[in-house]
């Protein structure tokens, strides 16, 4: 997988007189712009920003239950608050992030010039600011933000007032963008890879990102089918959900879980590959069963499709159907597993470091398993008819999204902040950001395990006196996660403003083609494909 | 059989572990007071603890990987890159390890679903937001509201946190806790009036949810008399946190006194409000379709149309008329009837149409 000398030869005077020629400046220049980078790092910057705007939820969230009693809002709010905590994580924060990272990493990677589908690229970002300005601006309207969990189960989402409508149109833009986005990223891998590079050599990132654009383009669909039903419900006289009128709500969580079974694997998959990136290069040594991988993330995504109902075993299925799903979702976690063992053989008998990347993704590897085997605890059904709709289900998707997700976008954006920015981050601030960010989430969700077996629902705003100090420890370790996080900004404005200059190649053992341009790589990355041998 | 196998485990890690195996209370599930609630138990103490294993062999190896092979301790890369053989075992071994979890899960799973044969027979109602009980064969009926008062919740003073703080099981007291003879078969029939909401009693391994237009059954047999508490599983509004379950499991002779004693006070309710009749609810509610005959209702005195209904039987037409039947929606929509009502309005509606 190594580019041909020429290639990088090519680039070194191409790019001396037309690097900034053929682009606006100023404002003009983000809004018009058709360039993967520059759409890339809108993403990044979107999603950060969303990242916080749903932090400061989810400390509106701690707070109320750092005691027992009602201290600061009414329970109506705070419903709202978790409901948006979960709807803007997901939508705002990770999804466009790893949109982000496609954006700038897959040309990059795979020798082309740009994304297939350049002025597409700019409207299926430029569709996510409205949508989150939608979104947010729920809170202002009467009745306030949804207020129903992000699952917004009928029918009490159709109890709701206008906030919901205006959640459901967010939702049905960043839907649109989702799927314009991975149109354009399954038609740019595979149709503009370098000469040579065959599918089974493309970077594992890549391979990633290939099958979780096919899994959005799959189920966003559904996603729209589904609010769309809920918004006619609302407004058009239907009744689709509405048992009074013949429909039937149990059905919404059908549809919805089709959804949003596959929806978790888009947020952990390129993850995935973004740690399949990162041990390699720092382990010195190439990434062990390549194939499997890529087998595995398959078989994943593949059956990612036919366990939907593990989040419904309550709802009363009959015995044959509570038997498939928890066998079928057993099953996720052979190929889950099998990644685990592979990253860990790749890093046995290694020569390893631990710059900041290594860091994020050994602790990845490390939490991110602890929610796979929550999430095993979960599938066994009599276990999760106990622990359904509990803190053990809220600790379990926090330690896959956030240690599993947020702990890959991490390490991601640390291995290419050299080459995106053309300078070295600090590691001092790389390092700091990732202790006290292992240190405090551990502190906030490990008690929720204890707190869900003990007994806790999710989303009350208040509780029993037994939960009360888990709770506090909860809220504690919140405050210094969310806290932590300001070492991320600090440590990507740094970057961005100056530092040591960081060569084509920073990294010893990382060898996919993005380290043959310069750093920061040039506006058009590659005009003359590189040849792969 | 499960209990078996998590014992012999038990047997061989415990001594090993903290508290959060052995079950110290606010760590670990509730303790278990019904069969299925054990069964589960168990369960979860023996997945937990051969995810505990897995966890210490393979973080165990990487522990190792990154002490020994790292750069600075002068460890030199090695260059390989794939095991057929070790791969094929990896996938392989978890899978067996599953099927060992899946066998007794599978045992556990049918027996929740055996609702046959109960002793006793209790539908529970969700309402945003309170509990409704109906025992069906008793005829006995109420509401289940929260005890824990409103001020104290939402005292902000630093005195409202010590009152918080005093207050026997604050947020899990109920004004009419359900009472259930212990040692007896209890199905419940869980169903909802709005939105969807999940009776849920962590002692007993039960937590179903209740869902509007539905009617979805579980059952529990508890030994021990006491008190067990639990609170509404699936968010169903600002109330959520506020709609708790209280059983009070009696023995079967303080049972029968408590029910003779309920039967009187329903009786004396229903004549105090001035019950309603057949003819009384029919002429208040299902007048409104049954007059005219909307949306494919049955007119009242139609011989034709009442014939092939009234084949069907008494009950199966007091069940349409609980739980709704296709537009007919449940209880004609007068929700807060009590079911025997109903049953009359269709005796009456039935008598007018031989
Ligand atoms: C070994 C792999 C996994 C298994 C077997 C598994 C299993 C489960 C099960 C059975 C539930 C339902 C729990 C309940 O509601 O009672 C659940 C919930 C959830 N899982 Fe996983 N899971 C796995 C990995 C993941 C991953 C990789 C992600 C995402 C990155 C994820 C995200 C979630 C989320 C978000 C929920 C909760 C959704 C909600 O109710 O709000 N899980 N998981
Ligand atoms: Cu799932």
């Amino acid at each position: 997988m190594e580019a041909a000398t020429h290639a990088e030869a090519a680039h070194g005077h191409a790019h001396g007189h037309d690097d900034h020629a053929h682009h606006p400046s100023g404002l003009m220049r983000w809004v018009t712009t058709t360039n993967h980078k520059d759409i890339g790092t809108l993403y990044l910057l979107f999603s950060l920003t969303m990242f916080f705007i749903g932090g400061l939820l989810a400390f509106g969230i701690r707070a109320e239950l750092f005691q027992p009693g009602l201290q600061y809002w009414e329970p109506e709010f705070f419903n709202q608050l978790t409901t948006m905590h979960g709807l803007i994580m997901v939508f705002g924060a990770i999804m466009p992030a790893f949109v982000g990272f496609a954006n700038w990493q897959i040309p990059m990677m795979i020798g082309a010039p740009d994304m297939a589908f350049a002025r597409m690229n700019n409207w299926s970002f430029w569709l996510l600011p409205p949508a989150a300005i939608l979104l947010v601006s729920s809170f202002f309207v009467p009745g306030g933000a949804p207020a129903g969990g992000w699952t917004i189960y009928a029918p009490l989402s159709t109890q709701m007032g206008p906030g919901m409508d205006l959640g459901i149109f967010a939702l049905h833009i960043m839907g649109a963008s989702s799927i314009m986005g991975s149109i354009n990223i399954v038609t740019t891998i595979l149709n503009m890879r370098a000469p040579g590079m065959t599918l089974m050599k493309m970077p594992l990132f890549v391979w990633t990102w290939l099958i979780t654009a096919y899994l959005l383009i799959a189920v966003m669909p559904v996603l729209a089918g589904a609010i769309t039903m809920i918004l006619t419900d609302r407004h058009f006289g239907t009744n689709f959900f509405n048992a009074a009128g013949g429909g039937d709500p149990v059905m919404f969580q059908h549809i919805f879980w089709f959804f949003g079974h596959p929806e978790v694997y888009i947020m952990i998959l390129p993850a995935f590959g973004i740690v399949s990136q990162v041990i390699p290069a720092f382990a010195r040594k190439p990434l062990f069963g390549y194939a499997s991988m890529v087998y595995a993330t398959s078989s994943i995504a593949i059956l990612s499709f036919i366990v939907w109902a593990h989040h419904m075993f309550t709802t009363g299925m009959p015995a044959a159907g509570q038997l498939f799903f928890m066998f079928a979702t057993m099953l996720i976690a052979v190929p889950t597993g099998v990644k685990v063992f592979n990253w860990i053989a790749t890093m046995w008998k290694g020569s390893m470091t631990f710059e900041t990347p290594m860091l994020f993704a050994c602790g990845f590897l490390f939490v991110f398993s602890m929610g796979g085997f929550t999430g095993l605890v979960c599938a066994i059904t009599p276990i999760d008819i106990q622990i359904q709709d509990t803190y053990y289900v809220v600790a379990h998707f926090h330690y896959v999204l956030v240690a599993g997700s947020l702990f890959a976008i991490f390490s991601g954006t640390y291995f290419w902040l050299p080459k995106w920015t053309g300078h070295m981050y600090s590691e001092t601030l790389g390092k700091a950001h990732f202790w006290l960010s292992l240190v405090f989430f551990n502190v906030t969700f490990f008690p929720m395990h204890f707190l869900g077996l003990a007994g806790m629902p999710r989303r009350i705003p208040d509780y029993a006196l037994q939960f009360a100090d888990f709770n506090m420890i909860a809220s504690i370790g919140a405050l210094g996660f969310g806290l932590s996080q300001l070492l991320f900004v600090a440590a990507i404005i740094k970057c961005a403003r100056g530092g040591e200059k960081a060569p084509a190649k920073p990294w010893e053992g990382a060898d996919t083609l993005e380290w043959t341009l310069p750093s920061p790589a040039p506006y058009h990355s590659f005009e003359t494909p590189p040849v792969i041998k | 059989m499960i209990s078996k196998w998590a014992r012999y485990f038990l047997a061989a890690l415990i001594p090993a572990l903290t508290p959060a195996v052995a079950g110290a209370e606010g760590y670990n599930l509730q303790a278990p007071q019904t069969i299925i609630a054990h069964e589960i138990y168990d369960l979860h103490t023996l997945i937990f603890l051969i995810c505990c294993a897995i966890f210490v062999a393979v973080f165990g190896t990487m522990t190792y990987s990154i002490i020994k092979h790292r750069k600075s301790v002068g460890h030199k890369a090695e260059q390989f890159h794939e095991n057929t053989l070790v791969e094929i075992i990896w996938t392989i071994v978890p899978f067996i390890i599953l099927i060992g979890m899946a066998i007794p899960a599978t045992k556990t799973i049918l027996a929740m679903k055996d609702t046959s044969n109960p002793d006793l027979t209790i539908k529970a109602t969700g309402y945003q937001w309170k509990w409704g009980y109906d025992y069906l064969h008793e005829g006995v009926s109420f509401y289940s509201s929260l005890a824990t008062p409103r001020d104290l919740v939402e005292d902000k003073t630093p005195d409202g946190a010590r009152k918080r703080a005093e207050h026997a099981n604050y947020l899990l007291e109920v004004d009419h806790p359900v009472v259930v003879p212990i040692g007896k078969k209890i199905r419940m029939i869980v169903t909802a009036n709005d939105v969807i909401h999940a009776w849920w009693v962590p002692a007993f391994g039960v937590k179903q949810d209740a869902i509007p237009g539905f009617v979805r059954d579980t059952w529990f047999r508890v030994d021990k008399p006491g008190t067990y508490r639990g609170q509404c599983a699936e968010l169903c509004g600002k109330e959520h946190g506020f709609m708790p379950i209280v059983v009070e499991a009696l023995e079967p002779e303080k049972f029968a006194l408590w029910l003779a004693e309920q039967k009187k006070l329903t009786a004396a309710n229903a004549m105090a409000s001035g019950s309603l009749d057949g003819k009384g609810v029919y002429d208040k509610i299902c007048v409104a379709c049954h007059a005219a005959g909307v949306a494919g209702a049955p007119k009242f005195g139609d011989k034709a149309a009442w014939a092939p209904r009234l084949k069907q039987g008494q009950e199966v037409l007091y069940t349409h008329a609980l739980h709704g039947f296709k537009a007919m929606p449940l209880k004609g929509g007068a929700t807060d009837l009590p079911d025997e009502q109903i049953k009359a309005a269709v005796d009456y509606l039935s008598a007018a149409g031989k």
